[in-house]
C-alpha cells in the first residue's frame, strides 16, 4: 500500500472543514452551530499538527493555543446561548431578531 | 521503530471521523450530536498520535472530549431541546449555504493542489527525535512564553465573560 503523506491529511482538514461549515451555515439549532464550529477549529488543529511533522514543533505549539482558544470561545458562547434562551425561550439563530425591526 | 500498518489506521480514523463529522451536523437530538463529535475528537486523536505528536493527542482527548464537550451537554442539559426537536431542523437558506460550502471544499482542493510545487507534501517526513512532550514543554516556556501567558489571560477573561452572561443578577 501507498505511503501516507502530508496530503492526505490535508484533505482530511478540508473535509471536516467543510463540513464544519455546512454545520454553521444551514443548521437552526445553535448548539449545534458551536458545534460545527469545533469542527472547523479541529480541521485547523490538524493542518497545524500534519504541518509541525515537516518543519519542526511550532504547528504542535498552535494547536495547544488553537485549543485554549476552543475552550474559551466554547465557555463564552454557551454563556450567551443560556442568557439567550432565558430571553427568548428558544435556540433557534432565525428567532434571534431582538436587533431587528 | 518503523510504523506498522500505517495506511489502514490512518484511512479508519480520517473515515471515521468524516462519518462521525456528518452525524454532527444531521443529527436531530442535540445529545446524539455530541457524542458524535466526542468521537470526531478522538480518532482526531489517533491520527495526531500518527503524526508523533503524543502530547497534543493527550491534550486533545483531556481538554476537548472531556472538558468542552461536558460544557457542551451541561448547556444541552439547561436548555429545553423537546420541543425544539419536532420543528424544522435546516434554515431556509440551507442551499446557499451548501452550495457556498461546497465552492470553498473546491478552493480548498485547488489551494492543496497548487501548494504541490512549494511544500514538499507527498513526500514522507523522517522520523522526529528526541521526546516530544520535553521538546514542547521547552518551546511554551522558552520562544513562545509571551503567548502562554496571553493564553491564560485570556482564559481568565473568558471565565468573567462567561459567568457574567449566564448569571441572572449580577
Amino acid at each position: 500500500m501507498a505511503e501516507i503523506t502530508t496530503l492526505h491529511y490535508l484533505v482530511v482538514a478540508a473535509a471536516l472543514l467543510i463540513i464544519g461549515t455546512i454545520g454553521v451555515l444551514t443548521r437552526r439549532n445553535v448548539v449545534i452551530i458551536l458545534m460545527s464550529i469545533e469542527l472547523i477549529l479541529n480541521a485547523v488543529n490538524l493542518n497545524l499538527v500534519a504541518f509541525s511533522r515537516l518543519y519542526g514543533l511550532h504547528g504542535q505549539i498552535f494547536s495547544i493555543f488553537v485549543i485554549t482558544d476552543a475552550a474559551a470561545e466554547a465557555a463564552v458562547g454557551l454563556g450567551i446561548i443560556i442568557a439567550f434562551f432565558r430571553n427568548k425561550e428558544t435556540i433557534n439563530v432565525d428567532e434571534a431578531d431582538l436587533l431587528k425591526w | 521503530m518503523n510504523p506498522v500498518a500505517t495506511p489502514i489506521f490512518f484511512y479508519g480514523l480520517s473515515i471515521a471521523a468524516i462519518v462521525f463529522a456528518t452525524a454532527v451536523i444531521t443529527r436531530k437530538n442535540a445529545v446524539h450530536a455530541a457524542l458524535s463529535l466526542i468521537g470526531t475528537l478522538i480518532s482526531l486523536a489517533g491520527l495526531y498520535l500518527m503524526l508523533y505528536a503524543p502530547f497534543v493527542a493527550a491534550v486533545q482527548i483531556v481538554l476537548y472530549a472531556g472538558g468542552i464537550m461536558v460544557l457542551f451537554l451541561f448547556v444541552i442539559m439547561l436548555v429545553n431541546l423537546d420541543q425544539n426537536i419536532r420543528e424544522i431542523q435546516f434554515n431556509k437558506q440551507w442551499l446557499v449555504g451548501l452550495i457556498a460550502a461546497l465552492a470553498l471544499g473546491g478552493l480548498a482542493l485547488f489551494v492543496i493542489q497548487q501548494g504541490k510545487s512549494i511544500f514538499p507534501l507527498d513526500q514522507v517526513a523522517a522520523l522526529p527525535e528526541g521526546m516530544n512532550t520535553q521538546m514542547v514543554g521547552v518551546m511554551l516556556y522558552g520562544p513562545y512564553m509571551l503567548p502562554f501567558e496571553i493564553a491564560s489571560l485570556l482564559l481568565l477573561v473568558a471565565i468573567v465573560g462567561a459567568v457574567v452572561m449566564a448569571k441572572k443578577r449580577i
